[in-house]
């Protein structure tokens, strides 16, 4: 079978507009959560938000892109730039449908559409946006970083809440497997304006908390909801034996990959399909549950939730017998871009072979069995990765992230 | 051996066809199902026809907390998804739920929940900040609208990968094709595929107000869809939604099922042109034939009829002719084309689904559906494109292809069964 590298990342995340930003702050456990000012959300019952601060769309994008464009997208191009300069990819330079692209996208441009709904009701048909039609729908990344880097071959889009980040780069994966040579894969999200955070505290999971270092505590025993964040990742996927015959730097493989479905409440006597999917994505990739090195785990910090990944990881390893981290709670839940952020952190710990701490978490249930790390990134010899995403209605996605050898 | 992938059951919501029956009739009758728009106040807008369905959700047998939770999107799909079932003769009970996946297209999703939720909690528009005391608890499902896909696995007893897939207005096609590779590369046996929208609502229909997409036909909306006639001045927004039992072959032997069709190819690509725009020469469309063609092992003389996107813009109608002669070469002036749309508008999303499952009926029945409303072609779109009336013939092999936004393109082949090789 074909094997699928990373040979370039790019990432906007709240902690780090960067990848090497964003990899220093979750080394040194710098977070990217803090008040919400994208607006005033002081009367709102959840106040705390993963923002994303400076970043400034005219330095990233093309001028003309910015009318049209929100700023979900304007996060997404500017992640798929540098993935591609990371990669030194030029598109052109391959066949003409040699390069595609995946993305997920949860919320589609929602600030965007927002101000159209306003103006609609407000002002009439009239006011609408020329540009309406394409910055607000879940298919918008995909068609602008396919205009704007010129990539023609297969295009994709996924949405299943957090887990469609992971659902996109398996997409990718076979798109490779099939014979486009490059793929640009990953999400993005952002929905900051007020009716799209109103539409997230209407989950009932968002975490109340107002002090940044206790408000996400994923497998906390206070673990009491999560923070939303904005951004997310993007990769460039090749085909192995093609990336090394450009000499390209390998980051890692995709190895492995799988979803599942939960089974529909209260129908079954069968648990959730978290370690089904775990253990699928293991199986695909060649391995066996003990040459996993780290899991990244979801890390929903709603307490039941939590309750469901740990006892599938007990289950799938054994007890305490692999470590898990979830670095997210430096930057919040990122919805599509939260999976592709965390491969890039996979990828990275692999690299440099250190495992980066689940930030602000302090005591976790024993009845969990989980060898979370907490406070200070561990150094560990890592080869084998697994990332786990579960999406709001069922959805379960697993990638298996592994070493490239020479 | 690659595995090899059937339709064995088929359900619909279409405008003029609330069950497979009808909308076929509707079909193969030339007759259309555009109308002054009903769904919403067609008030200031330039574009006032739409083709809706006939959907109460309550005849369907949904409970009352099934029609709040779900977009009306949904609704349409679970309904379709409960004939497909039935249809394919598919019983959950019996099959390996983990080997039962879903693929949803769906462009808007949610929108027209959206736009109910936005009027509610802004004060129809008056207030940016929205007022807490009017949250929905479902809005964050209509906000990420994956849960669409989950409803459908709900259904379906479905615990394989699940997902929505939302290309613009290739997604009910590329759902189709996701639910094909998932069965192909062995994760699935069976793939609950197809695709919804509901967008008939004020910010949809508005959006393409803007930019004059949608016609403004409006004193004659039962001829206001017009693909390929050169009087033609946009499309028609619809709603809808086609839900199809995808089945490894082997598997559908098993339990002795009867195929529809078999799918034998598929591929996308984008334009990488314009969000909304299609350059005239049709290449990447005809690579996403090409490839799928190929896929088929069939050569353009094998194709006996060609489903159009046929949108009833003028920029579509030239771009897919020309990406019908790039890629069929001199056999695309022999090829019945046609373009359903011109009977049950353009549902977005959904329309891709509702189209394979035309293509699926037309092998089944040896029918042709026309392209309606076509009395004066355009001269650029000089290919025989079925004009009004049915055309029975044998038909062993179709291709279908759709244009969406962002620049997708994509195009899917369909055989009679037990053509090729023996079943």
């Amino acid at each position: 079978m074909t094997a699928v590298v990373v040979t370039g990342i790019g990432v906007i995340a709240p902690n780090g507009r960067n990848a090497s930003e964003f990899w220093s702050a979750t080394l040194s456990g710098r977070t990217g959560i803090g008040p919400l000012t994208r607006f005033d959300a002081t009367s709102h019952p959840a106040v705390l938000a993963g923002q994303i601060d400076g970043f400034d769309p005219v330095e990233q994008i093309p001028r003309k892109l910015l009318p049209q464009t929100d700023v979900s997208t304007q996060f997404a191009l500017a992640a798929a730039a540098e993935a591609l300069a990371d990669a030194n990819v030029d598109p052109a330079r391959f066949s003409r449908y040699g390069t595609g692209v995946v993305t997920s996208n949860a919320t589609g441009g929602f600030a965007f559409t927002h101000r159209e709904f306003q103006k609609l009701w407000t002002q009439g048909p009239g006011a609408v946006s020329v540009y309406e039609s394409f910055a607000w729908f879940y298919a918008v990344n995909t068609g602008q970083i396919s205009i704007r880097h010129g990539l023609r071959g297969p295009g994709c889009v996924l949405v299943s809440e957090q887990a469609g980040g992971l659902d996109a780069i398996g997409n990718a994966r076979r798109a490779i497997r099939l014979g486009t040579p490059v793929m640009v894969t990953g999400g993005v999200d952002s929905s900051f304006d007020p009716w799209g955070w109103a539409s997230h505290v209407s989950s009932g999971r968002l975490s109340r908390g107002r002090d940044p270092e206790r408000a996400y505590l994923p497998f906390d025993v206070d673990a009491n909801g999560y923070v939303p964040g904005e951004g997310g990742a993007l990769l460039v996927l090749e085909e192995a034996s093609s990336a090394r015959a450009r000499s390209a730097r390998l980051y890692g493989e995709i190895a492995g990959y799988a979803a599942t479905f939960d089974p529909r409440p209260g129908s079954s006597e069968r648990p959730p399909g978290l370690r089904r999917a775990a253990e699928l994505a293991v199986a695909d990739a060649g391995l066996r549950p003990t040459d996993i090195d780290v899991v990244f785990a979801d890390g929903s910090g709603v307490r039941n939730l939590d309750a469901v990944e740990a006892a599938a990881l007990a289950d799938l390893f054994g007890p305490g017998r692999v470590p898990v981290s979830a670095p997210k709670a430096l930057t919040g839940r990122l919805y599509a871009g939260g999976g592709p952020l965390d491969v890039t952190t996979a990828l990275l710990a692999i690299r440099d072979g250190v495992i980066p701490a689940t930030a602000h978490t302090s005591a976790v249930p024993a009845s969990y069995g989980l060898d979370l790390v907490l406070r200070e990134p561990r150094r560990a010899e890592l080869r084998s990765a697994l990332v786990l995403a579960r999406g709001k209605g069922g959805f379960n996605s697993a990638v298996v992230v592994r070493c490239t050898d020479g | 051996m690659a595995r090899r992938v059937v339709i064995t059951g088929i359900g619909v919501r279409t405008p003029g066809g609330n069950d497979v029956k009808e909308f076929w009739g509707l079909l193969t009758s030339g007759r259309t199902a555009t109308r002054r728009m009903s769904l919403c106040d067609p008030g200031e807008f330039r574009s006032q026809v739409a083709a809706e369905c006939d959907f109460d959700p309550r005849r369907e047998g949904l409970t009352p907390r099934e029609i709040r939770r779900m977009d009306r999107a949904t609704q349409l799909a679970v309904a379709s998804t409960r004939d497909a079932l039935r249809d394919g003769g598919l019983d959950t009970a019996q099959t390996d739920p983990h080997r039962v996946g879903v693929a949803l297209g769906s462009a808007v999703a949610a929108a027209t929940s959206l736009e109910n939720e936005y009027l509610v909690l802004s004060d129809s528009g008056r207030q940016w900040m929205v007022d807490h005391d009017y949250l929905s608890p479902h809005m964050f499902d209509y906000l990420t609208p994956g849960v669409a896909a989950a409803e459908v696995a709900w259904v379906a007893g479905a615990e394989g990968p699940v997902s929505l897939v939302s290309d613009g207005c290739t997604s009910g096609l590329d759902a189709v094709g996701h639910g094909f590779r998932l069965i192909r590369e062995g994760s699935v046996d069976v793939a609950i595929a197809g695709a919804t929208d509901a967008p008939i609502t004020p910010i949809v229909v508005a959006c393409f107000d803007a930019i004059k997409a949608t016609t403004p036909r409006n004193d004659d909306p039962e001829h206001a869809s017009r693909p390929f006639d050169r009087t033609r001045d946009g499309f028609v927004l619809a709603e809808g939604s086609a839900i199809l039992v995808l089945e490894d072959l082997e598997h559908a032997q098993r339990r002795g099922a009867r195929p529809y069709a078999e799918i034998t190819g598929y591929a996308t690509r984008l334009n990488a042109y314009h969000m909304t725009g299609l350059k005239t020469d049709g290449v990447e469309m005809a690579e996403a034939i090409r490839v799928a063609l190929d896929e088929s092992r069939l050569n353009a003389e094998d194709v006996d009829y060609v489903n159009a996107h046929g949108s009833g813009t003028k920029q579509n109608d030239r771009h897919e002719t020309a990406a019908f002669k790039r890629s069929l070469g001199q056999h695309a002036r022999q090829i019945p084309v046609s373009s359903i749309k011109s009977m049950v508008g353009h549902s977005l999303g959904a329309i891709g689904s509702i189209e394979i499952a035309a293509c699926a009926l037309a092998i089944e029945h040896g029918v042709v559906p026309p392209t309606a409303n076509l009395h004066e072609p355009d001269p650029e779109c000089d290919l025989d494109y079925v004009p009004l009336t049915a055309r029975e013939m044998a038909v062993d092999a179709v291709l279908s292809v759709g244009s969406g936004f962002g620049g997708f393109q994509s195009a899917m082949v369909l055989r009679r069964p037990g053509i090729g090789v023996a079943l």
